[in-house]
């Protein structure tokens, strides 16, 4: 039995959480320009961001609120374009070591967000909770601050450098799936297959007009239910699936 | 011309957006204990992580971008240099880099 908070976990999760965080900087700043238009203060965004920490989720919810939208609209969205989330803790239920204490899955289930939760299942054997709490406050901190810092200074970056930075999240999905890609035929398969019908749904007539939290959505569970039936994974359940 | 939220309804907002993200977050882990045998479920779990991030990944960032061609060169070249094994930073910071030289040169 190893210790529970194990050091090398503590500093690896700050490793993997920093360049996570200083994506979360930049894109949460541009969000911080949407959120003052709902009328957040850089307090208040600060505190909404630290506790949601949802990047389509928010951006939702602050473009609702700036339409002065009924709390019943608030909630849906947060329902509609955050159920991923609710995949993703089904995912990371497998990945947390059995005999782990129920408060530490239900604060590593709170740590989900896509990228905190893609480096904890990429983490060899079972996610260390240590690993995961020390990813998700670094960049948490980062998200927070970033909101923050764009409601205060929102509007004086140029354009040009707003638009590069709305890409660094995406770099960093991609770093997530394309070396187990290398590794399983059968999950490179999948990603092509997503990169591809993902594309289609986006100029195809009537899905076009989905949002890309519903395409995500709709794709996640058809694929994956695909995937598992055409391509099902031959493991011990040792959480290294 | 919008009316601008109250102090209050900002503040019961944002409670209910907490709220509910956090408890879709933690539904799962608190319904399912211990580890799934079943062999279909668990492939799909398995393929759950790859395939959203795929999907949230492709076309957004292309339209994201001021100019979908930077969007789609920074894509391919992600994808590369994702496959050859360079880590989360080094990606983001190649696809930040080639849309913004890319966007400089296409507007000049």
């Amino acid at each position: 039995m190893q210790p529970f908070m194990q050091r090398n976990d503590i500093f690896g999760g700050l490793r993997d959480g920093i360049p996570i965080a200083l994506g979360y900087f930049a894109v949460a700043f541009s969000l911080g320009i949407i959120a003052k238009g709902a009328g957040l203060t850089a307090a208040v965004g600060f505190v909404s961001s630290f506790f949601t920490r949802a990047s389509a989720g928010e951006y939702g919810v602050y473009t609702l609120m700036a339409a002065s939208a009924p709390y019943t609209e608030i909630v849906v969205m947060c329902l509609v374009t955050n159920l991923r989330y609710m995949l993703m803790g089904a995912a990371l239920s497998q990945k947390i070591a059995p005999g782990t204490s129920r408060l530490h899955r239900l604060l590593m289930a709170c740590c989900i967000t896509d990228e905190i939760f893609g480096i904890s299942i990429a983490h060899r054997g079972y996610a260390p909770p240590a690993y995961t709490y020390s990813a998700a406050l670094i960049s948490t901190l980062f998200w927070a601050s970033g909101c923050a810092a764009g409601i205060v200074a929102g509007g004086m970056l140029p354009a040009s450098v707003v638009s590069a930075l709305s890409v660094a999240l995406y770099g960093m999905f991609l770093a997530i799936v394309m070396p187990p890609s290398r590794r399983d035929g059968n999950v490179l398969l999948a990603v092509t297959a997503s990169f591809l019908t993902s594309g289609l749904c986006a100029v195809a007539p009537l899905v076009r007009e989905w949002s890309a939290g519903t395409r995500t959505i709709v794709l996640t569970i058809v694929l994956s239910t695909l995937a598992a039936w055409l391509r099902p994974i031959d493991v011990d359940a040792d959480g290294d699936a | 011309m919008l009316m601008q939220m109250e102090t209050r309804d900002i503040i019961i907002c944002i409670a209910l957006a907490i709220v509910t993200t956090n408890l879709i977050r933690v539904l799962p882990v608190v319904l399912i204990r211990g580890q799934i045998r079943h062999r279909f479920i668990r492939s799909f779990l398995y393929y759950v992580p790859y395939i959203t991030l795929s999907v949230m990944t492709f076309p957004s960032i292309v339209e994201t971008t001021m100019s979908p061609l930077s969007g789609l060169v920074a894509f391919v070249v992600g994808v590369v240099a994702a496959w050859r094994g360079l880590g989360l930073f080094p990606v983001a910071a190649i696809c930040c880099a080639i849309v913004y030289v890319m966007e400089l040169t296409l507007t000049n």
